[in-house]
């Protein structure tokens, strides 16, 4: 197995080990989803109206949750000298990260949102492209969040900062990920607000690793 | 296989104090030195620097080796195997898992005699959360034998060690020395094997 192969998959053990992480994401998605129609009440038309950006930030803030450790376990137990020693590169292993946060988190969110749809009573096709739009988006949250993570790295309450930093970053991806769903709502082609979202994720996910990079080193140094 | 690594007047400057200037040293295969001074003195600081992770305010670290001289924080970190004060270790995983994890992430094999040799055989199953401290101590030792690199940097390599503990180290050491590898050791007490001291 590769040392990126390695990396990734120790993430994804630890992260199921846990449990607390993937699954806290997901209760506290589903608790949200679940607690808006009770307050904005039983109108079906406008339920459906703000599900798009309900659902989008539910999901951002979900995964906010565990973005704080995406480095600070490694850096507090001090694997994270031991592994930038590795012959792996700082970029690859903060790739490895995103990927293994996205794939306990991003990715579950997303499998969760179809069924969270029917609490807005969102109709069929734009739940298909709320759960097209969280798939292509939620990278970028992972992949922005990583930079955050690892900018606060040897902060003591660096989790509390984290969203401050971020939140900003990641209104691209909820603007063109509830426009979508609002577009299908309408009937109208959200081909062009997804792909905007395409390009926002995949530009996050190439260029974060570098940043990201860059700040563990800084952070490496104490 | 690196040959020596030199120090040439390196100064070291944590915010806005001076934490050590003017260090040289040099250290050849097969030669361990012990780098001792009180608390704050540095030596944890040295040996970040020498790692790459803590640039010098000024001076120059020199790694000699078969392809020449280089100076590359970056080269010089393909060279080092690391022992911290904390033991890289996650409670989640298990002995045998924490060894292969970091086996292939140095590109080696998992050797799982390594866990004999630290005497750690019986605990292989058993998740790092259980292992006393001691026991801690003795499978970062076995992952820094795993990652197989020439110049072991070891920050307080005793701590956290009975004397058999202890005296394993001291053989490890001597073992790496004799096969032609370096070590630079921050330490309170005496390595028994070293072949310099720097005080700082």
């Amino acid at each position: 197995m590769s040392p990126f192969a390695t990396l990734l998959a120790r993430d994804i053990r630890l992260a199921a080990r846990s449990g607390g992480s993937a699954a806290l994401a997901l209760s506290f998605f589903a608790l949200v989803a679940t607690l808006v129609p009770l307050g904005v009440g039983a109108d079906l038309h406008l339920l459906a109206r703000v599900a798009g950006g309900i659902l989008w930030v539910a999901a951002v803030l979900a995964a906010l949750l565990s973005l704080d450790r995406l480095f600070q376990g490694d850096f507090e137990d001090g694997s994270l000298d031991v592994i930038a020693l590795s012959p792996l590169p700082l970029e690859l292993t903060a790739l490895a990260k995103i990927m293994a946060h996205w794939l306990s988190t991003g990715l579950p969110l997303t499998l969760l949102s179809p069924l969270l749809a029917l609490l807005f009573n969102l109709p069929a096709s734009a739940t298909l492209i709320l759960f097209v739009s969280l798939l292509v988006g939620t990278p970028a949250v992972s992949a922005v969040g990583a930079i955050g993570a690892a900018l606060t790295l040897s902060l003591k309450r660096g989790g509390l900062i984290l969203p401050l930093i971020i939140l900003p970053l990641l209104a691209p991806a909820v603007i063109f990920g509830a426009g979508a769903v609002s577009l299908a709502l309408d009937q109208l082609a959200p081909q062009n607000a997804l792909g905007m979202l395409a390009a926002f994720a995949f530009a996050a996910v190439l260029l974060s690793p570098f940043a990201a990079a860059a700040s563990v080193r800084l952070n490496l140094g104490g | 296989m690196i040959s020596s690594l030199t120090a040439e007047n390196l100064v070291c400057v944590r915010g806005e104090k001076r934490v050590f200037e003017g260090l040289s040293f040099r250290v050849t295969a097969g030669q361990a030195l012990a780098v001792e001074g009180a608390n704050g003195a540095g030596k944890t600081s040295l040996l970040r620097m020498i790692a790459g992770f803590l640039a010098p305010a000024a001076g120059r670290l020199i790694v000699h080796g078969a392809e020449g001289e280089s100076d590359d924080a970056e080269e010089r970190g393909k060279s080092i195997g690391w022992l911290g004060h904390q033991d890289g270790l996650k409670p989640q995983l298990t002995v045998i898992e924490q060894l292969q994890f970091y086996a292939h992430l140095y590109g080696k094999a998992a050797d799982l005699t390594l866990l004999e040799q630290v005497g750690l055989a019986r605990q292989s199953d058993l998740p790092c959360r259980y292992l006393s401290a001691g026991q801690r101590r003795r499978l970062a030792l076995a992952r820094l034998l795993a990652g197989a690199r020439p110049l072991w940097l070891l920050d307080e390599p005793f701590a956290a060690l009975d004397t058999a503990g202890q005296a394993l180290v001291g053989q490890l050491m001597a073992r790496h020395c004799g096969a032609g590898g370096m070590i630079v050791a921050a330490t309170h007490d005496p390595l028994g094997l070293a072949n310099e001291s720097l005080k700082l």
